[in-house]
């Protein structure tokens, strides 16, 4: 029975590739979106106005505060309420956007941090203006922190992405969960399934960590 | 949306959400005392000398933090009959989300352990020490107080991933969320009140880590 459920298996990899398609699109629109817009947010938070800084930490509490799970179900049950009508495929990439968002906004905070203070002092002295400052003092040696933790950041949206077949977008956990009604092999159809994400993420772990390593001898040759 | 907010319905449901409030206090309190001891366990063998210990934890390791914890569940869910293992829902739950969480303590522990310069080791073996005695006496307070704050960051991610619990009907306060839906179609009353339930957890979390930040950091100044 086992070899007969395995073949069935190999028969819907198409399927499941299919699956990987979907989790790459929501995940990889879900970085380009999550990374612009937890650049900005970060870069304003680190800044000087107090009221945007505030409005900036309270929504990174609550994103941080709530299960994805959950903000994933008001985006979806609760926008249409207020006259947003969204299909499940825009919900989760705005979802997984905004998640991803807020985290990165905190590793861009703390990588803006990290730069000494006598760097922006010198760049005043030299009368650059704010945005030169932030262009070619600040940020370029901010990212030297900023990178590890981003990349890692990247690794969780993938893993996150699984959430949003709760709402029925069609990615590699909801074809794992679609398959497993037909083939009743639970180990088998969701060895696949980690398999497929193990194929992704665990590549961008090393190189986060060949990251960190990369990074750290360069800060201590300075 | 908001004009329609209904308080009446939140309050009638509330029994309801201080029981589901609870259930998710104790299973991911069961899960976070389990998940310590997994992650001693397997930092424990990942640091042997037995090469296959260390590769075992490796294994178990890099393919929980490669695999959406969804995935796990699901692994659990629908693979743990076909083996004719037949558990509560609720185990099962709490199995998978020991079995993850364990593999970020191990990791977190093993940072706390390694930061600890090798001269106090070889100091603690020239004193004569036993392993254990260096282990109680040396390397645990330190690494310790090193890793009290992610390790109540883990806490705070692994209440939030309790979430994911409600996906194979298990009663906590996403579930409740999703049953508020269900039953009356009042997805805001639901969602919203269970991510404020959330937003208590993660407050009080917080608090506990600056607080016990704030007393290690006394504590080492003695």
């Amino acid at each position: 029975m086992w070899g007969f459920y395995f073949q069935e298996l190999m028969h819907s990899l198409p399927f499941f590739l299919k699956g990987v398609w979907m989790t790459v699109a929501v995940a990889g629109l879900s970085l380009l979106a999550g990374t612009i817009i937890g650049f900005i947010a970060g870069i304003i938070r680190a800044g000087r106005n107090k009221i945007l800084r505030a409005i900036i930490g309270a929504w990174v509490d609550l994103i941080r505060g709530t299960p994805f799970l959950v903000q994933v179900f008001i985006i979806f049950f609760i926008l249409p309420s207020a006259g947003i009508e969204l299909e499940a495929f825009p919900a989760a990439v705005i979802a997984l956007s905004n998640l991803t968002a807020s985290f990165i906004c905190e590793i861009v905070v703390s990588g803006i941090l990290a730069v000494p203070k006598g760097q922006r002092e010198a760049a005043t002295a030299s009368g650059l203006s704010q945005y030169q400052q932030l262009r070619f003092i600040v940020l370029p040696q901010a990212m030297r922190t900023i990178m590890p933790p981003l990349v890692g950041q990247y690794v969780l949206l993938v893993k996150d992405s699984s959430v949003v077949s709760a709402i029925g977008v069609v990615d590699i956990t909801r074809v794992g969960w679609l398959t497993v009604q037909r083939i009743p092999e639970g180990m088998m159809v969701f060895g696949l399934v980690g398999l497929l994400y193990f194929a992704i993420c665990y590549p961008m772990i090393n190189l986060s960590g060949y990251l960190e390593r990369r990074m750290t001898v360069v800060t201590t040759k300075l | 949306m908001l004009e329609a907010f209904n308080f009446r319905v939140i309050l009638e449901y509330m029994p309801l959400y201080g029981q589901c409030f609870l259930a998710t206090l104790w299973l991911s309190g069961l899960s976070l005392l389990g998940a310590i001891v997994v992650g001693i366990i397997a930092c424990a063998m990942r640091l042997s000398q037995s090469r296959i210990m260390s590769g075992a934890a490796g294994v178990y390791i890099e393919s929980i933090r490669s695999t959406p914890l969804l995935v796990q569940l699901y692994f659990f869910y629908f693979g743990l009959p076909t083996l004719g293992v037949m558990l509560p829902e609720w185990v099962t739950g709490v199995i998978a989300l020991t079995l993850n969480s364990g593999a970020y303590y191990a990791e977190i522990i093993r940072s706390g352990i390694q930061a600890i310069h090798s001269g106090q080791i070889e100091a603690g073996i020239a004193s004569g020490l036993s392993y254990f005695q260096r282990m109680r006496y040396i390397i645990l307070p330190q690494a310790l107080g090193m890793t009290v704050r992610p390790m109540l960051g883990q806490a705070i991610v692994l209440v939030k991933d309790s979430s994911l619990l409600s996906l194979i009907s298990i009663m906590e306060l996403t579930r409740a969320g999703q049953l508020l839906t269900s039953d009356r179609f009042m997805p805001a009353e639901g969602f919203l009140t269970t991510a404020a339930f959330y937003l208590i957890l993660y407050y009080m979390l917080k608090s506990f880590s600056s607080w016990s930040e704030k007393r290690l950091i006394f504590q080492e100044a003695h």
